[in-house]
C-alpha cells in the first residue's frame, strides 16, 4: 500500500540524515522524500510516500513522531488532498514523430522545455498516476533520461487545519 | 518522567550570566546548574579548554582507562541512582570508543549525557587530524545528539541533552563540541531556554484508556502483570506493589524490570522468557489478561510470537507509543509514564479474590523450582545463591553478558528496584565492570558487586585499575568456567557439541588484582567458598576474587528460539 505522510521539521543540519538514517534503520521502504522550505523560516516540510502495510505505516509514523526534530505530522491516508509531482524527461523524437509526441505531451498539459534535432526535453507535474500514464504513453518512442522530484502534497480546503503545534 | 523522585532538582543554572565567558566556561556553569556530581572521562586535543575549566571544578572528574569504561560508568551511576550520567571524551577515537557504551544505554533507555570533543568549526569535513563524523557514527544508537556550532547556542544545547536524556523515555544524549568554540568568549547574553518544539514526551496516561485498562483487570480471573525497565526508570515500583496487591495480581519481571517487586513476595514469578522461571512462563500462556508495563515484548521475553501469551487480553502501558502494538498486537494500549499512570489506575482496580490462581501458580512453583546440583566443581548458581542471602539480598549487583548474567537474574533474590545493573537490550559483554564502579560512585555507602564471566571480566578489565585509584570498594566476583559459556551452551545444544572459538583460558585474576594494587582471592573448592565470600564482603575493597565454577553447567530453563513460552526444556534435574 502507498501512503503519503508530510511531516514538519525543524530547518536544521542534520534533520534529512537523522530521518533518512531512521528509515534505513527501521528497513522502513520509502518511494520518495522530498524536503523543501515553508512558509515558517525555522520549518521545512518533508513530504514521504513510503510503502507498506497498515502495521509498517503506523510504525512509520510514530518512529517520525518520535524523532525529536520533527514537530509535527500529517498522513493522508483518509484526507481529500491535491498530490504533485515534477518529471523532467528526455524523449528520443526523429522529426518525422516529433508532431505526434507534442500532441501527447499537450494532452497530458505537459511543456516542451529544449528541443534538440533528435530529441525533445519535456516538463510534466501531477499525481502519480497521470505521471504514469504519461510514461506508458510515451515509452515506445524511447525515453532516454528521466528525472522526478518525488511527491509534494496538501490537504484540500482552505487552511484546512491550523498548525497549531508548528508554533515553536 | 519528568519529576521522577530522584531527579527532583532545582535549576541552579537560573540568573547566571554567560555574556564575555568562554564555550568552556558556560559548558561548566550549565554542569554546575544541572546539578552534576561527577563525570567520568579521557581527556585529548580537542578537549583541552573543557578540561582547563575542570582545573579546580567542584565537579570530581574520574579518569578511566578507555572511553568505553567512561561510558558505562555513567551508566551504571543513571541506572543505580536515577540521576543522569555524564561521560566526556576527546574527539576522533575518543568519541569512537564511546559508541558502545552509548549504544547499551540507548537500548536500555538509560540517561546518560556524552560530550565529545570536536576539531574546529573551520576543518570539520577535510578529515583533520581525529576527526571522525561523531553526530553522524552515533545518530542511531542515541537518543538525540547535535554538534554546536556557534558559541551562543552552548548553554541552551546542554541544557536541552540534559531534559531530553532524563525525560520521557529516558536515553543517551551526546553533545560534539567543536574546540574552537569552547575555547571562545560568548559575545552576547544568549538565551538558554530550551527550544525544542517537536519534543513533547506524553506524560499524562488517557483517561479513557485507562478506565477500559482497569474494568479489563477487574474482570479477569487470571491477570499477570508483565514488568519492564519502564517501571524501575519511571520509579514506579511502589505504585505497581499497591495494585498488584489491591487485586491480588501476580508479577513477572524482565531482566530490566527486575527489583520492580520484592522477590519475597508471594505475588512475584521472577523473569519470564528465555530463561524465565517455569511458573512466569506458564503462567503468562496461561493468564487471561496480560499487563505490560514499561515493558516492550522483546524476542528473548516473548519466544515464539504466536504462541505467546494466547488467552490473554493484552493491555500495555509505555511512554513510547512507538513501542506499543509494534512486536504484538496490544487490545488495550496506555501511552504514558508507568507511575502516574498506575497510581491513576488504583482506585479502579476491585480487590478480588484470585486465590484459585495464585495457588495453581504455586503449584508451579513449587514443581519446578529454579535448582542445581550441589556435587562436584562449585556451580555458579550456589556463589549467587549465597552471595544473596550473605548480602541480604541488597546489594547492587552489575553483571557482565551470558550465562553468568543469567544466573545472577535467576538466583540473586531481588529485593528493590535500580538493584541489578545489566546489558540486557544490547547485551554487551564488558558492562559488568565499569557499571559497577559507576554504581559504586553513585552509591558509596551501598555494597557494590560484580558478579562477572571470565569472557565478559577480560573486556574491560582495565578499569579495575580506576576503581583502585578511587578507592572504590566494589566487589568484582568472577565466575570462570573456561569459556564463553553461552556461547558454549548453544554449540551443545544446537551445533552438536562442535564447539568452536569459545574454550577461553584466563590468567590468575587474584595475582593481576593484586598486580593492579586490589586484593586478589581464588576459590577452587566447594568447602572454601562460604567463607571467602564473607572475607571478600568484609574488606575493603577493591577485590577481585577468582571462582572456579564448573566448566559444563547450562542455563536452565531454556526456551529455544522458535519455540513458545510453554515448550521450555527445564533441564536434567526438573
Ligand atoms: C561485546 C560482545 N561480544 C560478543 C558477545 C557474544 N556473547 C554473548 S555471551 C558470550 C560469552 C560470555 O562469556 P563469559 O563472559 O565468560 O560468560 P559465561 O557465559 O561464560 O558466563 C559471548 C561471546 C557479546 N554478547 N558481547
Ligand atoms: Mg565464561
Amino acid at each position: 500500500m502507498r501512503n503519503i505522510i508530510s511531516a514538519l521539521v525543524l530547518n536544521k543540519a542534520g534533520v534529512l540524515a537523522r530521518i533518512a538514517g531512521m528509515f534505513a534503520a527501521r528497513g522502513f521502504n520509502i518511494d520518495s522524500l522530498v524536503v523543501g522550505r515553508t512558509e515558517d523560516t525555522k520549518l521545512s516540510r518533508m513530504t514521504i510516500v513510503a510503502i507498506g502495510d497498515d502495521k509498517v505505516l503506523e510504525q512509520i509514523r510514530k518512529q517520525l513522531d518520535k524523532v525529536i526534530d520533527v514537530v509535527k505530522i500529517c498522513d493522508f491516508a483518509d484526507m481529500n488532498y491535491v498530490e504533485r509531482d515534477l518529471m523532467l524527461c528526455r524523449v528520443h523524437t526523429p522529426p518525422e514523430k516529433r508532431s505526434e509526441v507534442v500532441e501527447v505531451v499537450n494532452l497530458f498539459r505537459g511543456r516542451v522545455v529544449d528541443v534538440a534535432r533528435e530529441s525533445l526535453l519535456i516538463e510534466l507535474s501531477g499525481p502519480e498516476q497521470k505521471m504514469e500514464a504519461f510514461v506508458d504513453l510515451i515509452r515506445p518512442y524511447g525515453i532516454s533520461e528521466l528525472a522526478r522530484t518525488g511527491v509534494l502534497a496538501m490537504q484540500r480546503g482552505a487552511q484546512a487545519k491550523r498548525r497549531r503545534a508548528a508554533k515553536p | 518522567m519528568a519529576t521522577t523522585k530522584a531527579n527532583k532538582r532545582q535549576d541552579r543554572s537560573a540568573g547566571r550570566s554567560c555574556k564575555g565567558k568562554t564555550g568552556a566556561q558556560i559548558f561548566h556553569e550549565m554542569l554546575l546548574g544541572e546539578g552534576v556530581e561527577r563525570m567520568f572521562g579521557i581527556v585529548g586535543g580537542a578537549m583541552l579548554p573543557i578540561f582547563d575549566v575542570l582545573h579546580g571544578s567542584p565537579i570530581p572528574f574520574v579518569l578511566t582507562r578507555h572511553e568505553q569504561g567512561a561510558a558505562h560508568m555513567a551508566d551504571g551511576y543513571a541506572r543505580s541512582t536515577g540521576k543522569v550520567g555524564v561521560c566526556i571524551a576527546t574527539s576522533g577515537p575518543g568519541a569512537t570508543n564511546l559508541t558502545t557504551g552509548l549504544a547499551t544505554a540507548y537500548m536500555d533507555s538509560s540517561p546518560v549525557v556524552a560530550f565529545t570533543g570536536q576539531v574546529k568549526t573551520f576543518l570539520i569535513g577535510n578529515d583533520a587530524f581525529q576527526e571522525a563524523d561523531t553526530t553522524g557514527i552515533t545518530r542511531p544508537i542515541t537518543k538525540y545528539n547535535l554538534i554546536v556550532k556557534r558559541v551562543e547556542d552552548l548553554g541552551r544545547t546542554v541544557k536541552e541533552a540534559f531534559h531530553i536524556a532524563r525525560t520521557g523515555r529516558p536515553g543517551p544524549v551526546l553533545v560534539d563540541l567543536p574546540v574552537d568554540i569552547t575555547a571562545t568568549k560568548c559575545p552576547v547574553e544568549p538565551d538558554l531556554a530550551p527550544d525544542l518544539p517537536g519534543y513533547k514526551p506524553p506524560l499524562r496516561g488517557h483517561m479513557r484508556q485507562i478506565e477500559a485498562a482497569a474494568q479489563a483487570i477487574n474482570a479477569a480471573e487470571r491477570p499477570l502483570f508483565y514488568v519492564g525497565g519502564g517501571v524501575i526508570s519511571a520509579d514506579a515500583s511502589d505504585e505497581l506493589r499497591a495494585l498488584a496487591e489491591k487485586g491480588n495480581i501476580p508479577v513477572t519481571t524482565t531482566l530490566l524490570g527486575m527489583g520492580a517487586i520484592d522477590e519475597a513476595s508471594p505475588l512475584a514469578l521472577k523473569m519470564l522468557g528465555m530463561h524465565g522461571t517455569a511458573c512466569a512462563n506458564y503462567a503468562v500462556q496461561d493468564t487471561d489478561c496480560l499487563i505490560a508495563v514499561g515493558a516492550r515484548f522483546d524476542d528473548r521475553v516473548t519466544g515464539r510470537l504466536d504462541s505467546f501469551a494466547p488467552n490473554a487480553k493484552i493491555i500495555h502501558i509505555d511512554v513510547d507509543p512507538a513501542s506499543i502494538s509494534n512486536n504484538v498486537d496490544v487490545d488495550i494500549p496506555v501511552v504514558g509514564d508507568a507511575r502516574n499512570t498506575l497510581s491513576r489506575m488504583l482506585e479502579r482496580i476491585q480487590p478480588r479474590d484470585r486465590s484459585a490462581w495464585l495457588a495453581r501458580i504455586d503449584e508451579w512453583r513449587r514443581k519446578h523450582p529454579l535448582r542445581y546440583a550441589t556435587q562436584g566443581h562449585i556451580k555458579p548458581q550456589e556463589v549467587i545463591d549465597i552471595l544473596g542471602k550473605l548480602t541480604n539480598h541488597n546489594a547492587i549487583i552489575a553483571t557482565g553478558v551470558g550465562q553468568h548474567q543469567m544466573w545472577t537474574a535467576q538466583y540473586y533474590g531481588w529485593r528493590r528496584p535500580r538493584q541489578i545493573i545489566t546489558s540486557g537490550g544490547l547485551g554487551t559483554m564488558g558492562f559488568g565492570v565499569p557499571a559497577a564502579i559507576g554504581a559504586q560512585f553513585g552509591n558509596p555507602r551501598k555494597t557494590v558487586i560484580d558478579i562477572d564471566g571470565d569472557g565478559s571480566f577480560s573486556m574491560t578489565m582495565v578499569e579495575v585499575l580506576t576503581a583502585v585509584r578511587y578507592q572504590q570498594p566494589v566487589r568484582f566476583v568472577v565466575l570462570d568456567n573456561n569459556y564463553l559459556g553461552m556461547v558454549r551452551q548453544w554449540q551443545e545444544m544446537f551445533y552438536h557439541r562442535r564447539y568452536s572459538a569459545v574454550e577461553h583460558p584466563c590468567p590468575d585474576w587474584a595475582a593481576v588484582a593484586e598486580a593492579f594494587g586490589a586484593t586478589g582471592m581464588r576459590v577452587f573448592e566447594r568447602s572454601e567458598l562460604g567463607d571467602a565470600l564473607k572475607e571478600m564482603l568484609d574488606c575493603e575493597g577493591p577485590v577481585v576474587m577468582h571462582v572456579h565454577v564448573d566448566p559444563d553447567e547450562n542455563v536452565y530453563p531454556m526456551v529455544a528460539v522458535g519455540k513458545g513460552l510453554h515448550e521450555m526444556d527445564l533441564g536434567k534435574l526438573a
